[in-house]
Order: C-alpha cells, then sequence, then structure tokens
C-alpha cells in the first residue's frame, strides 16, 4: 500500500475509478442500486440534473468524510456512523435550496429526504470509503455520482419529451408543429412504470453493445 | 479491523453526535431568514397569480406593494377582527381550531381594470399531502375573478396538474351562488357541461386530488357565506 502514496493525482487507477461507474460498473445499469429514485425524478429533465447534482456532492463528501475517519470508526457502529454522516450532509443540501434554490426545492420536495435513503450512496461507503484512502474516495464518490446522473438524465430527456413534449421546459414538439398534424403526447411516459422500461432498454443496449457485461448464468 | 472498546465507542458516538447537532443548528439559524423569505415571495406571487398578474420571484414583492391595497381578518360571523395581521395568518393552524375561534383572512386587491376584486385564501387536502390556493372573486363576490392552486407532493402528471394554467384558467367566470343559495364550484369527472356556472373538467386519473380540491373549495369560502352576500354590489 506505501506505493501509492507516490501514485500522481490522476493515475491511470485513480483515473479508472472516475470512469468505471460511467459504463462498465455503472451504479443504476450494473451494480442495479438507486433505481426507485431514477423512476421518481425523471419525469422532467430539471429536477433529474438537480438530483443527480445532490446525489453526486453527497456522496463524494461523505466517502471523502467516511475515507478520512476510517481509522477512527469503530467496526460495531459503522454503518450507524455512514448513516448519520449521510444525513447530516443531505439535511445541509434540503436547508441549502430551501434559503438559496427555493423552485427546485419545492419540486424535489420529498425527494431530497429521500437521497440518505439512496442505496448508492451506503453502497459507496461500506464498499469503498472505509477501505481507501480520501482522495480515492473522492474520485470514486463523483464517478458514481456522474454514472447516476447520467442514467437519470437519459430517462428524464426520454421521458420529458414523450411525455409532456418538452425539453428542459421548452416545448419543442409544438414549435416543431407536430401537434398540428395529430402528433400527441404518450401520458404513459409520465408514469413511473416507463422510468423501469427505460432503464430496462438502457441496460439491454449496453449489454448488446458490449457482451463482456451480461451476468454469467 | 482494528478492536475498539467499550469506552472508546460511547465517546466517539458522543462526540459525533455534538458535532453534527451543532454543525445542523448553526447551518439552520443562519438560512433561516433567507427561507422565510423565501416563503414570503411564494405568498405573495400566489396571491398575485390568482389576480392573473404574473409575477417571477424578483418583481412579486413589488408588484404585491402595487395591487394589493388592503387586508383584514373577519371571523366566522363576517365581522372585521382588529389587531390581526391577515398575512401571517397560517390557515393550517387556523383550521384546527374550533369554527367561532378562527381567522378568515381576506385581502382586497384593484388590478388594472380598476375593479375590486377580493382574494380568499384556501387549504385543503389532496391524495398525499396539503394543496392550497387562493381565489379571488369579482364586485358581486359571486364570479370568480382567477384562481389559482398548488399542492406538496402531489402525482406528477396527475394530480399535481392542479397548479397547470390549464386546470386554473377553467375556473375563471365560475360562480359560487345560484341566488342566494351557496354552492361552490364541482369538479366533475368525464368533463363539466361548458354551460355549468357551477362546475369544471376534473383530472383524469387524479379523481382523489380533484376531489380533495372540490371539497378545499367548498368548506373554506362557506365560511365566508355571510360576508360575501352583505358586501355583494
Amino acid at each position: 500500500m506505501n506505493n501509492q502514496e507516490k501514485e500522481p493525482l490522476f493515475s491511470a487507477k485513480n483515473f479508472n475509478l472516475l470512469t468505471a461507474p460511467l459504463n462498465k460498473n455503472n451504479p443504476i445499469t450494473i451494480q442495479v442500486l438507486g433505481i426507485c429514485s431514477a423512476l421518481a425524478v425523471t419525469v422532467k429533465l430539471k429536477p433529474a440534473l438537480v438530483m443527480a447534482l445532490s446525489v453526486t456532492i453527497v456522496i463524494a463528501v461523505s466517502n471523502v468524510v467516511v475515507a478520512a475517519l476510517r481509522q477512527y470508526i469503530p467496526d460495531r457502529i459503522r454503518i450507524i456512523v455512514q448513516l448519520v454522516v449521510i444525513a447530516t450532509l443531505v439535511i445541509l443540501v434540503d436547508q441549502i435550496l430551501k434559503a438559496y434554490a427555493f423552485d427546485v426545492s419545492k419540486q424535489l420536495s420529498v425527494f431530497v429526504g429521500l437521497i440518505i435513503t439512496n442505496c448508492i450512496i451506503m453502497g459507496r461507503l461500506e464498499a469503498f470509503a472505509m477501505a481507501n484512502k480520501p482522495w480515492q474516495s473522492f474520485l470514486d464518490g463523483v464517478g458514481n455520482g456522474a454514472g447516476y446522473g447520467i442514467i437519470l438524465i437519459i430517462v428524464a430527456f426520454l421521458r420529458e419529451l414523450l411525455g409532456s413534449g418538452t425539453i428542459y421546459g421548452y416545448p419543442v414538439i409544438e414549435k416543431l408543429g407536430l401537434y398540428s398534424i395529430g402528433y400527441e403526447n404518450n401520458g404513459m411516459m409520465i408514469l413511473p412504470p416507463m422510468a423501469l422500461i427505460v432503464v430496462g432498454l438502457i441496460i439491454w443496449a449496453q449489454r448488446g453493445r458490449d457482451k463482456s457485461l451480461i451476468e454469467n448464468k | 479491523m482494528k478492536k475498539f472498546s467499550n469506552k472508546y465507542i460511547f465517546i466517539f458516538s458522543t462526540v459525533m453526535v455534538v458535532i453534527v447537532a451543532s454543525l445542523l443548528s448553526l447551518a439552520a439559524t443562519l438560512l433561516q431568514p433567507a427561507q422565510e423569505r423565501n416563503l414570503e415571495i411564494e405568498k405573495k406571487k400566489s396571491m398575485l397569480e390568482s389576480i392573473l398578474i404574473p409575477a417571477t420571484r424578483n418583481d412579486a414583492v413589488e408588484l404585491y406593494d402595487k395591487y394589493i391595497k388592503e387586508s383584514f381578518v373577519l371571523n366566522s360571523k363576517g365581522e372585521i377582527m382588529e389587531n390581526v395581521d391577515a398575512f401571517n395568518v397560517v390557515l393550517k393552524n387556523e383550521q384546527k381550531k374550533p369554527l367561532d375561534e378562527q381567522y378568515l383572512p381576506v385581502f382586497i386587491s384593484i388590478p388594472d381594470n380598476g375593479e375590486k376584486v377580493i382574494i380568499l385564501p384556501v387549504q385543503g387536502k389532496g391524495l398525499w399531502g396539503p394543496i392550497w390556493g387562493y381565489v379571488s372573486l369579482m364586485p358581486d363576490m359571486n364570479t370568480i375573478y382567477g384562481v389559482t392552486f398548488d399542492h406538496k407532493g402531489e402525482t406528477p402528471g396527475l394530480g399535481a396538474e392542479i397548479n397547470t394554467s390549464h386546470f386554473e384558467n377553467m375556473f375563471k367566470g365560475k360562480q359560487l351562488f345560484d341566488n342566494d343559495k351557496f354552492i361552490s364550484v364541482d369538479v366533475v369527472k368525464g368533463g363539466a357541461d361548458p354551460n355549468d356556472k357551477h362546475g369544471v373538467d376534473a383530472i383524469s386519473g387524479g379523481t382523489i386530488t380533484s376531489k380533495g380540491l372540490e371539497k378545499m373549495l367548498f368548506d373554506c369560502i362557506a365560511k365566508y357565506e355571510d360576508y360575501l352576500l352583505k358586501n355583494r354590489i
């Protein structure tokens, strides 16, 4: 482990921590974590974007805090300590949004509190931060947050476009004049089941492109 | 993994809790003024929307001062109560009191057409949580000038549609009274007859929210019945 201290900040190994979760080790499509929040906030792009950002911040900071304390956290109460760290950060994010981004906080409402229960965060703390240094943990947190965010944004983009006919609130379909030739929004896309189906399609496409991702039976 | 003594674990958790608690209370105290200001702006913005004046978060306070001329609080008999600030009355808390102790806020505004329009706040329950809004009435105290609704956590695309202008616009011109009888506005499942003066279309897939909204309008505005009948022109 000693040779790691001389490692450059962005060595190939560290860089991999950042990029693997974007594709080969994606928290949603490969690890299949954090699905519930992916269903809830992906009706429109804006809340999905803010959720992705908030989760990334919380996961990165809590990873650093836990990694820094990892030698001092008693093994027997480590889950409690992890939860306290996450909950504190989430409450701070919630309070700051309420004070400085009121509209966003109104849209996210209960989902901000639900970041606490996002299994990705607990999963990374337990699996990575408890055994690695702060800087590596930070990269791992940012990577996983971004991997989660990418899927959220893809799903939200499709659901908003097909369900409400807008992109980030901009009425694309109306401007293209598709309504006048008989196009109608698909109301199904707004409902939670379609998020699951879209995530399923992404999982399918991803494994179709890269056969090594297909799980052995 | 290192072994830790019980004593260490107790000290560790105590210190952790103290640090976290002070951090959170510090944040709450520092951010409170900004949060309260946001709520105040939000309230003024909603009121302006109910009299069909589009406001943004930036100009809401200014426009509120320009258009809302007067505010006061009534009791359930329609008499004006002195020394109560209508803007700071929290309707949710009032509704927990017995009817004859409740404060009923009224706001008087004069939009650009020069007519005196009154704004009444309403508050009720949707499917998942509270819904609320403002209803403004023409000087005849019968015809709806405009409404605005909002909700805490109704289902997006279904119950949450109550705060869209498509839904809110249907209320314009509807009437609350039939001769002297208070009827309120019904939310009709399957669509209301366009000539129906007391009905609007319900939201498909949002039946419980629609019904909650109907009940909210009836319950809240019924309390003003005496005042409305006395003051109509």
